[in-house]
């Protein structure tokens, strides 16, 4: 009875996950759950390493061009094609956390940043290979014994391996690795103290964060059969940063619901692009400044409140320290 | 030969632009802990100011050098009033996200209203023409970028090293509490200082509209850049902002000499390179703000 209950909530997320071409645009329902995987490798740093990455364009670009050029070139199955792009993105991934996590904060946040745009300027340069300016287009995505030309087929025949994705980010999150994150981000000179050397794990974070964005932009690549250097631009990164926030900083979960929102608002605002900067400019200031906490804490404590004496869980950007002043 | 003269100018030329903004960051960043996003369309609103003042008032570049900058930096006097203000006592990540949610609104505001075309704005005609400069003839108005910039870069260097206003905000920069427990009002200075810093940006707007077209996405590379010299000089340094500015700039233009591709590249790679050899930044202590 008890086990019931707790397998309960996977049993409905995989009911949604099954349900969700049928109640829109199949496109779009892969888009919602490509951009959650996305956005939960964001919280994967940042809610568990304190890490801000502002340059995970980078590794969400690099996995859609790299998947891109293997079906376009070899025609290989698309599962092969999205973990290639997963393993893309992971090496570029070793040396750029290398380097950014020798510093931290708003530093790393810059230098990951820089980063992403030295990636977007060397496939702007790199025509032969990326299409420069235009992009790659037509991308062919098959696998053996599956016709996979209806969006929706391929939804279904990419959910598995999106489902890998988030079983890893939850696994990662709730190993022994994870919980050295967590010591980490809390208070990095303890965690050395205790004697772990916090900037391997920093590092092989980043490198598995970078890798998980990668798989969801292959999938990405494939699943709308183009990748074009708008996946790489900061204001991706932005995009993804914002999900992750909106949803609620170190939940995990509360990515994939950021997705929605945030997905479902830019589909309503596509007649006008200029506009849906505007909003999603908008949606960021108010977000910051008043609602941290996010969508998922803040349903969760509803429900339990519902069911139970409130309980204050709150998780920080800073990690439990909060600096006062200029200091 | 000559080629390579040109290509030095046109890094000198760039590096101005690099160096007026990285210290506007420096300065805003120094006293307030704020890392401002919002810079490089700050910069871009300094741009369409001029032009609408020439537009719509018939006002030239002399004085649109004056009042944009006046203008735009009250409005950032405002922002930081209304909405900086209330994330101080947080982690400076969200103040950084917080102006990155402004960029987005201002650039596609702009962009709502003028669209992507890019709007010619005339350089002023005492500036006309080229001189000599050694080896080639170079156009007057970006000599006087270079000249003009460095002025304004020395000057704020000057008033931060060297005048009492200067010491007080280095002294609440290093230590706020001490040097609010010497009888020094802290907070006074910050919303001058956020405004300063979104002047200079503003300035680099006006002197930029004579040579690159006004567009609303003028500022969103630009920024980027001049967080890649911020990282370089050393966050905070007000001579490691002008010089890594004028450095990456002048490095980027050469290396342009050997391969166009590279031009773009040099920056990150020089910030990469610093983040092995001297994690701190060319000018920056690691200890004091890490």
């Amino acid at each position: 009875m008890r086990r019931g209950l707790v397998l309960l909530p996977y049993a409905v997320g995989i009911a949604v996950a099954l349900a969700l071409p049928r109640v829109m645009y199949p496109v779009l329902a892969l888009d919602i759950l490509l951009w959650g995987l996305f956005a939960m490798s964001v919280d994967l740093l940042l809610g568990y390493v304190g890490l801000l990455s502002f340059g995970h364009a980078a590794f969400w670009g690099l996995g859609a061009y790299a998947a891109a050029i293997a079906a376009k070139s070899a025609d290989i199955p698309f599962a092969l094609a999205a973990i290639l792009g997963a393993g893309a993105s992971a090496l570029l991934a070793v040396p750029f956390g290398y380097l950014a996590t020798r510093r931290r904060g708003i530093y790393f946040a810059m230098v990951t940043l820089a980063f992403a745009q030295l990636v977007f300027y060397v496939a702007n340069e790199w025509r032969d290979l990326t299409g420069g300016e235009n992009g790659l287009h037509g991308v062919p995505r098959t696998f053996p014994g599956l016709s996979l030309g209806r969006s929706a087929d391929f939804y279904y025949a990419a959910l598995p391996l999106i489902t890998l994705g988030y079983f890893l980010a939850y696994r990662i999150v709730h190993s022994p690795f994870g919980h050295v994150l967590v010591a980490i981000r809390d208070n990095e000179p303890r965690a050395q103290a205790l004697g772990y050397a916090t900037w391997r794990y920093k590092v092989l974070a980043f490198v598995l964060s970078g890798g998980l964005a990668g798989l969801a932009g292959g999938l990405f690549a494939l699943g709308n059969g183009f990748a074009s250097l708008d996946l790489l631009h900061w204001t991706t990164s932005g995009q993804a940063v914002l999900i992750t926030i909106l949803g609620g900083i170190g939940t995990l979960w509360g990515s994939l619901l950021g997705a929605v929102i945030v997905l479902e608002l830019r589909d309503a605002l596509t007649s006008a692009p200029e506009a849906s900067g505007v909003v999603t400019g908008a949606v960021f200031v108010v977000i910051v400044l008043a609602f941290r906490r996010g969508l998922w804490a803040t349903g969760r404590d509803a429900l339990r409140r519902f069911a139970a004496p409130p309980v204050s869980a709150r998780i920080d950007i800073s990690g439990g320290e909060v600096r006062h002043g200029r200091s | 030969m000559e080629y390579l003269a040109l290509q030095l100018f046109n890094g000198l030329v760039n590096g101005s632009f690099y160096a007026l903004l990285s210290l506007g960051l420096a300065v805003i960043f120094g006293v307030l802990r704020v890392v401002n996003f919002a810079h490089g369309a700050l910069y871009m609103l300094g741009a369409f100011a001029a032009y609408l003042l020439l537009q719509d008032f018939g006002v030239g570049f002399w004085l649109a050098l004056i009042l944009a900058p006046i203008g735009i930096g009250i409005a950032g006097m405002v922002l930081e009033r209304l909405l900086i203000r209330r994330l101080y006592g947080l982690d400076p990540l969200y103040n950084f996200l917080l102006t990155f949610g402004l960029t987005l609104m201002i650039q596609d505001g702009v962009r709502l209203r003028y669209g992507l075309q890019g709007q010619p704005y005339p350089a002023p005609a005492e500036l006309a023409g080229s001189v000599s400069a050694g080896l080639v003839a170079y156009p007057t108005y970006r000599l006087f970028v270079i000249a003009f910039s460095l002025v304004v870069c020395v000057a704020v260097w000057y008033v931060i090293e060297r005048t009492r206003l200067g010491m007080i905000v280095r002294a609440a920069t290093e230590r706020p509490e001490l040097t609010r427990a010497l009888g020094i009002n802290v907070d006074r200075w910050i919303t001058p200082v956020f405004g300063f810093g979104v002047a200079l940006a503003a300035l680099g707007g006006v002197l930029a509209a004579p040579m690159r077209n006004v567009s609303p996405l003028m500022g969103s590379e630009l920024i980027i850049f001049a967080f890649a010299v911020v990282v370089i000089g050393g966050m905070g340094s007000i001579a490691g902002a002008v010089v890594a500015g004028f450095l990456v700039g002048v490095l980027a233009s050469l290396a342009a000499v050997f391969n166009p591709a590279l031009e773009n590249v040099v920056a990150f790679a020089l910030m990469a390179i610093v983040l092995l050899v001297r994690p701190a930044g060319l000018f920056g202590s690691l200890e004091a703000r890490s």
